[in-house]
């Protein structure tokens, strides 16, 4: 879809968990690799935590793109969450491709605390896919829409 | 097949059951509804038959907690929702008498029901005693169940896009399909909270009509049984089947076979994981984009 809006910036949610992913971000940022400002992290305690609505929310109120990291499956820090999330996650993206949203708008990365340059680099990448994709229609609120 | 109501009315003037849930006839021909019959008397409506169409395993759940016991009627696609309320706990055995009911495929003024057409067999699940005779045990002829959602794949991400923004703009958030849902059970529903913005009201944007669609669908993935209800009672006429069997199928596809309401094993697609699952990723590697 074209990009319409010419000072349009990807907006990006990333639903990190507390205990691999957010300390993954946070030693990107201590050791000073960059990562876009677009990005906007929310702190949840497990990758399951996030309910399908949280990212549908997100799109709504425009999010163009959604990111969800948690531990390394086998890492999970309540044993079991993420390989609960990745069953759920999987369908959920797979409905939304079937509704004709572009599948690129949602990803999965499983980022351990000490991958700072993974966390980056995915960052990085997925800004990237979002920007070649360009604004999100088809799951926004065109109310939510600011600019 | 009379001998239903006459089995019926038998075990409720015995005082082995309460009350029994079956089918009455409505205004026309071909409208039957759930109906609720506590006496001899009242049981003069009870009918069954061609046009008894409705699952009734929901109807159950205000009677789990009743004085004595429930008689209800259940063909053996019902006994499939009433077998997976069991696996979450929601129905109490003891308190129903299930009659099992044959069934030649289900019609209503438009001929046969589009769920007889993907009819899952002549099983009972659960029952108390079967009710049926010779024709009612005949296979039905079925399609594949499949084909409509395997022909949104084979579409392009625009084209899909296009045909479900002209299904779901039609949705005017009766809640029927919820409602009539025996996979719906919760006692309070994300739709009926206040702090949503989307309570018991017409979708405003297109977004709210996605999202409704998306959830309720993602609901009951894994616990639905394919019963049908969804799409039958639908006003729009929308195709619900075509989103609850978008998650059957792929999770057949990504987990193994499934059929929810199956045998006595509770865990579902989604309350089960293997350390081998395909990564969220495979959706994007797939097919059409
Ligand atoms: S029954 Fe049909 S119109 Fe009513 S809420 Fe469900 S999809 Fe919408
Ligand atoms: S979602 Fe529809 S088909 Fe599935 S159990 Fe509920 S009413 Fe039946
Ligand atoms: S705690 Fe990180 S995914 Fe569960």
């Amino acid at each position: 879809m074209s990009v319409t809006n010419p000072n349009w910036k990807p907006k990006i949610v990333a639903f990190c968990c507390n205990w691999c992913s957010y300390a993954g971000a946070d030693l990107a940022g201590s050791g000073r690799m960059s990562y876009p400002a677009d990005v906007k992290i929310i702190r949840v305690p497990c990758s399951c935590r996030v309910n399908p609505m949280f990212i549908l929310r997100a799109f709504e109120r425009g999010a163009d793109g959604v990111i969800i990291c948690g531990c390394h499956p086998g890492d999970c820090h309540y044993t079991s969450g993420n390989y609960y999330a990745r069953r759920r996650l999987t369908m959920l993206f797979s409905m939304l491709d079937y509704l004709g949203i572009e599948r690129g708008r949602t990803r999965v990365e499983w980022v351990s605390a000490a991958e700072g340059a993974k966390f980056s680099k995915t960052m990085n990448e997925f800004v990237e896919t979002i920007t070649n994709l360009g604004e999100n229609r088809k799951l926004g609120d065109i109310r939510c829409k600011k600019s | 097949m009379n001998s239903i109501k006459s089995r019926a009315l038998e075990l409720l003037s015995d005082g082995t059951v309460k009350r029994v849930i079956g089918w009455e006839k409505g205004e026309g021909e071909a409208d039957w509804s759930p109906a609720l019959f506590e006496t001899a008397e009242e049981m003069n409506s009870f009918v069954y038959g061609d046009y008894a169409g409705s699952n009734l395993s929901k109807y159950c759940l205000k009677f789990n907690l009743a004085e004595g016991k429930t008689l209800v009627v259940l063909k053996p696609c019902d006994t499939l929702s009433f077998n997976q309320l069991l696996h979450e706990h929601r129905l109490n055995r003891e308190k129903f008498y299930i009659i099992g009911a044959g069934c030649k495929g289900m019609k209503d003024e438009n001929g046969r029901l589009l769920k007889c057409n993907a009819c899952k067999g002549k099983d009972f699940e659960v029952y108390d005693e079967i009710i049926d005779d010779e024709e009612s045990r005949k296979p039905l002829n079925v399609f594949d169940r499949m084909i409509g959602v395997a022909e949104l794949e084979k579409m392009t991400a625009e084209e899909r896009y296009e045909f479900w923004r002209g299904e779901l703009s039609r949705c005017i958030r009766c809640n029927a399909c919820r409602n009539v849902c025996p996979a719906c059970t919760c006692v309070k529903c994300v739709f009926d909270n206040p702090a949503s913005g989307v309570q018991s009201k017409a979708p405003v944007t297109d977004f709210e009509e996605n999202m409704f669609h998306i959830i309720r669908a993602f609901h009951v993935a894994g616990r639905c049984t394919d019963c049908g209800e969804c799409s039958r009672v639908c006003p729009q006429n929308i195709p619900l089947h075509l989103l609850n069997r978008k998650f059957i199928k792929d999770m057949n596809e990504l987990y193994g076979d499934h059929q929810a309401g199956v045998g006595t094993e509770e865990r579902t697609p989604l309350t089960s994981y293997t350390k081998e699952d395909a990564e969220p990723s495979v959706v994007h590697e797939r097919g059409n984009a």
